[in-house]
């Protein structure tokens, strides 16, 4: 398997059906973070530069642990550090690994409108393609995570590509395969959906997380990436991950009823005067209006 | 300019003066490249369009310029027309004749002034729609700048920025088939400048009362 057989489900602003929409079989892919046994080392973030080749630029130091504030068209995986203050005064130092969520109803693919620029594999991962690109930001708009990040050089976009191309060639991404402890899985989304399930019992049974649970948003039609919580009824502790997640409203407003309202109204519009023209025609010819009147002076 | 000025040989009045007919172009060439590209991204159906208007990354770069000098341009009509685009009695009456002005039976009309209420509802929705596009439009130029915490502000300008180019579209539409098909005449208004005599009393009774009868009391 290559990155070339890899075939598009899902296409950005394309007028006609995705080329590769049940065409293959394959599977839906997955990446299982388990928050509850990350140590927040950032060997992933590490692998992720290197595999990807991103250049590195200065950090800013903002009195924690954490690589700098938020992730970036060239830091495409950051390690989120929150410390959260329990009833009981005790604290608990949540970490989570923050990147691309590869949705598997992609906000940034709903808003783009270049044809092609996002594409969503029939393996599920969601992909910007640079080439198609045209910089207009409408990704950062729709995406629920504030993941897509502009380059202002390139004006293109950039983010997580779930390592497509060592995927592609049956390898798990790069920040699997660095993890030390083992917090994070790679694997088809039911196995990682039912490793979760087992880990978030086991932390319910025999550690005393009542809450636990896994994270797997309904509201994006579920995620390529999906995280084991201590605490599921409260994501946003993990650093503001969203509970219930969706494309926002005001981008399928205007994706949906609207785009097909303008459309007719200017269909109408069009046809309406042409109609108006054939049955009323001009108001007055030009030889009336040569006439001169009489009260004319000059 | 005077009224007397006005009034030019071979039975013509100057309508709009030489500023007024190129800040009109200024404005219908920046709005027609950004509606061209507007439209290109505003369905894939149209998409083709960036293709021809340079490019899709260009399009992108050179739309929200030319919705800059556009909106230059509407200020620039703001400060020329305002003052004639107030709403009147006879707008009131001329909006209830609407029917006759559709039907082109213009003899029924109200007397209109230099502009007719048609054409400074034309204005002013075109001024407030420069305006929400031009905000809007700030806020999708700059996207990339907007904190997270403010993003209901991107919210707001991907569903304004459509709704007020729409609007202006309809606008838009209209006023290039009155303008070019329906009254003969106009167009050459806002190339050459001046209209017939005949034009001035058929369309604008009020405004070719007020250039006559003044220069012929001078």
């Amino acid at each position: 398997m290559s990155q070339a057989t890899l075939r598009i489900q899902k296409m950005s602003a394309h007028s006609g059906t995705a080329p590769g929409e049940g065409t293959q079989r394959e599977e839906i892919v997955c990446k299982l973070i388990d928050t509850t046994t990350c140590i927040g080392c950032r060997a992933c973030e590490v692998a992720c530069m290197e595999w990807n080749d991103l250049p590195f630029g200065p950090t800013v130091f903002e009195n924690n642990y954490q690589t700098m504030p938020d992730t970036r068209w060239n830091y495409w995986n950051l390690i989120l550090f929150n410390e959260h203050e329990r009833e009981d005064g005790s604290l608990q130092w949540l970490m989570r690994k923050h990147q691309c969520m590869h949705c598997a109803e992609p906000g940034c693919l709903e808003a783009c409108p270049a044809d092609g620029a996002i594409v969503q594999y029939t393996n599920g991962v969601v992909d910007f393609q640079q080439d198609h690109c045209i910089g207009c930001g409408y990704c950062i708009s729709g995406c629920p995570f504030n993941i897509p990040k502009l380059n202002s050089v390139t004006k293109r976009v950039y983010k997580c590509t779930l390592c497509t191309d060592r995927v592609s060639e049956g390898l798990e991404p790069a920040c699997i395969k660095s993890c030390p402890t083992g917090c994070l899985h790679f694997g088809t989304k039911d196995d990682m959906r039912d490793l979760a399930q087992t880990r978030a019992t086991q932390l319910k049974d025999h550690y005393g997380f009542a809450n636990a649970g896994v994270y797997d948003p309904p509201g994006v039609g579920g995620t390529g990436v999906i995280y084991v919580l201590h605490d599921a009824t409260k994501p946003e502790l993990y650093g503001g991950l969203p509970s219930n997640p969706t494309i926002p409203l005001a981008v399928k407003l205007w994706k949906h009823p609207l785009k097909w309202l303008g459309n007719l109204a200017l269909v109408g519009g069009l046809v309406g005067l042409f109609i108006h023209y054939l049955r009323f025609g001009p108001k007055s010819r030009e030889e009336e209006d040569l006439v001169p009147h009489e009260g004319a002076q000059p | 300019m005077s009224h007397q000025e006005q009034l030019i040989p071979h039975g013509h009045i100057l309508r709009y003066t030489f500023k007024e007919r190129l800040n009109h172009w200024v404005a219908a060439g920046s709005y027609l490249y950004a509606m061209l590209t507007g439209l290109a991204f505003w369905t894939p159906a149209l998409y083709w369009i960036a293709a021809m208007t340079g490019g899709g990354p260009l399009a992108r770069f050179l739309h929200p310029w030319a919705g800059l000098i556009f909106t230059t341009s509407v200020c620039y009509m703001f400060v020329l027309w305002s003052g004639q685009m107030h709403f009147n009695d006879v707008d009131r009456q001329w909006w209830n004749s609407l029917h006759y002005y559709i039907t082109n039976q213009d003899e029924k009309m109200p007397p209109a002034g230099r502009y007719n209420a048609g054409q400074k509802l034309l204005f002013w929705s075109f001024f407030y729609g420069a305006l929400i596009l031009l905000l809007s439009g700030l806020v999708l130029w700059f996207t990339d700048y907007i904190p997270w915490s403010l993003r209901w502000l991107r919210y707001t300008a991907v569903l304004l920025h459509p709704i007020a180019a729409l609007i202006t579209i309809g606008n838009f539409m209209i006023h290039v088939y009155m303008g070019v098909f329906a009254e003969r005449g106009a167009f050459g208004s806002v190339i050459r400048g001046d209209v017939s005599l005949a034009f001035a009393k058929r369309y604008h009774p009020g405004w070719y009362a007020e250039i006559v009868g003044n220069s012929q009391r001078k």
